[in-house]
């Protein structure tokens, strides 16, 4: 496991409330070295034509063999897909690892849009629980409401619903960012490791419970605060990012941010099991 | 896992048999040990309709036993005579498969729960509802299996809860398998997704104040824990709000009166469901994919929040 240790000066991730501690030892940067880009090759990628557009009608498909034609067209160079007629179908969009305009014409079911890094989606509809689950970057942009698990461990990438989602939304994130314009459920932000939630609705009992880092604004009633969730000041900076962010995300854009409430790790959990049995008392 | 579904027309009649055969149908990979329909159904009213049960359907981790169809004869002669010793008249019978009847009953009720005491006395008979209008009928097998072997694709009525049932915490059997009657009480019926864990502790209670339970399915507490609430003078949703804390573990569950419908999820949400609600009609079930398949049109569902209970009248 990585060592971990906080330092006073910050670095930009920083600054953005995306983390307060510093990863020190093995780094994925090694593996990504820049000045190795060229010899990069990532598995699975097309290169892609956005003009290039075409429409899939899935609806007398299964989830994998629309996820097959998916991929098909983008191999042909396709890079705006129109999905029609996903009717709730699971596990639509999955494995996306390409820069891509998708959009779907409908509703997703569950785990749809799972364990993308890159496309541009639009899906004109409701998803179902897990959606966008390990995203790695991109855009995923949900027009009405969306379930539980809701950016369930993304790394990055922005997450948008303009309507309510269920409970546990951003569970277990390590990364991106969660915008949701409506209300979001129970165990908001539960154990995530990094990144940012902004919700500008109400959000349910045990916000950002057993969080252990990233950053969690609300803008309504919090039902109530989780293990070690605690309010931190609003910062001018953090106010120009919302309003950055809510207009990229063409959501809540005359939204009063001054007024948000941002919540952060009390981080009385950090390096929980070498706590002294009285300590852990206290940290819960 | 399970499966759960659910519809209720509001100001109007539907052929709810096959729209809830469908639901549940989209729902069986979610379990098709067994499947089981409550089926408010369009009927003068005058007459009880019993459904009930002479032997078991046996499938893996039943306690019970197959029998011998000459056994379910006897039962069901013994069954006939104590409804005549009770006054009540046999206006019609049908015997859809050896062990599973329906019965209109022509009888003026005093107390259902004598009345459910004196038949159920009988060794091997359970009744699985018992009502004006709610039919019960479950068995072994996926949705469609159930509802071609007991023609329910015909069911005409206002509103209608079912169940995909995958086994965990009791046997393959129709005893165990949903929907639940809320025994004493006519046309009362619960469907249950998910895990009681004080099952045992809140059994024992409600058993010492009189209730009954036929199956050592976790689910049964539901409904036997909202009969008991409604004795002492709750209301329905009364019951259900009181469910949230009586009950521990993960749980969404539907119950069905004769003319309600409502659902209730857990503090935790730990168990999924996706609502759909209209002027007309309001239908919900475990995934999406199941209200497609009565509205296949592109429309507006929404997952209901933690601790939220909500009842719609027909």
């Amino acid at each position: 496991m990585a060592n971990l240790k906080t330092v006073t000066k910050k670095s930009k991730a920083q600054s953005m409330g995306m983390h307060t501690e510093v990863l020190t030892g093995r780094t994925q940067q090694k593996f990504f070295n820049p000045d190795e880009a060229e010899n990069f090759y990532y598995f699975g990628t097309y290169d892609v034509d956005f003009n290039k557009r075409t429409d899939l009608d899935v609806k007398d498909m299964t989830a994998p063999e629309a996820n097959k034609e998916i991929d098909n067209l983008m191999s042909q160079g396709y890079g705006t897909i129109v999905i029609k007629n996903p009717q709730g179908k699971h596990s639509l969009g999955v494995g996306i690892l390409n820069k891509l305009n998708l959009i779907f014409e409908g509703s997703l079911g569950y785990f749809g849009m799972g364990s993308c890094d890159g496309p541009i989606v639009r899906i004109n509809g409701r998803v179902g629980w897990s959606c966008a689950e390990n995203l790695m970057a991109g855009k995923v942009v949900i027009e009405k409401n969306a379930g539980s698990c809701f950016g369930a461990a993304i790394r990055g990438g922005d997450l948008i619903c303009k309507g309510s989602v269920g409970a546990r939304t951003g569970i277990d994130m390590k990364g991106g960012t969660i915008i949701i314009g409506g209300d979001a459920g129970a165990f908001t932000g539960f154990m995530m490791q990094r990144g940012r939630i902004i919700i500008l609705g109400d959000v349910g009992i045990n916000l950002g419970d057993s969080m252990y880092d990233g950053t969690i604004f609300v803008g309504g009633e919090i039902g109530s605060y989780g293990s070690d969730a605690v309010d931190a000041e609003l910062t001018s900076s953090d106010q120009d990012w919302l309003k950055r962010k809510l207009k990229v995300a063409e959501i809540g854009e005359n939204f009063d941010v001054s007024k948000m409430k941002k919540i952060v790790a009390g981080k009385k959990l950090w390096n929980y099991d070498n706590l002294e049995p009285t300590e852990k008392k206290g940290a819960i | 896992m399970c499966g759960i579904a659910g519809l209720i027309h509001r100001g109007k009649s539907s052929n709810v048999g096959s729209e809830l055969q469908g639901m549940l149908q989209a729902l069986k990979h979610r379990g098709e040990d067994s499947t089981g329909y409550a089926l408010y159904g369009d009927t003068d009213g005058k007459n009880f309709i019993m459904r009930f049960k002479v032997g078991e359907n046996v499938g893996e981790g039943s306690s019970s036993v197959m029998e011998d169809v000459s056994v379910y004869d006897e039962r069901k002669k013994i069954v006939d005579e104590t409804l005549t010793e009770m006054g009540a008249k046999i206006v019609k019978e049908e015997r859809t498969l050896p062990y599973s009847l329906r019965y209109e009953i022509d009888y003026n009720v005093k107390d259902l729960l004598e009345f459910s005491q004196r038949i159920e006395s009988i060794p091997g008979v359970e009744i699985l509802s018992m009502g004006k209008s709610l039919e019960v009928i479950k068995d072994l097998g996926n949705a469609k299996m159930v509802c071609d072997r007991y023609s329910l694709d015909k069911v005409v009525g206002t509103h209608a809860i079912g169940h995909a049932r995958m086994a965990t915490e009791s046997g393959v059997d129709i005893k165990s398998a949903h929907p639940f009657w809320g025994y004493p009480f006519s046309d009362v019926s619960v469907v249950h997704n998910g895990q009681l864990t004080n099952y045992w502790n809140n059994r024992r209670v409600l058993e010492n104040k009189g209730m009954r339970f036929m199956s050592e399915c976790d689910s049964e507490l539901i409904a036997v824990y909202l009969a008991e609430k409604m004795r002492d003078g709750a209301t329905l949703e009364e019951g259900m709000k009181a469910s949230l804390t009586g009950l521990d573990g993960v749980f969404t569950y539907f119950v069905a009166t004769k003319d309600s419908l409502g659902m209730a999820k857990d503090t935790m949400a730990a168990k999924p469901l996706v609502l759909y609600e209209s002027d007309d009609l309001v239908a919900m079930g475990s995934e999406e994919i199941a209200i497609r398949s009565v509205l296949p049109q592109e429309i507006d569902t929404y997952d209901p929040f933690d601790g939220e209970v909500k009842v719609w009248q027909i």
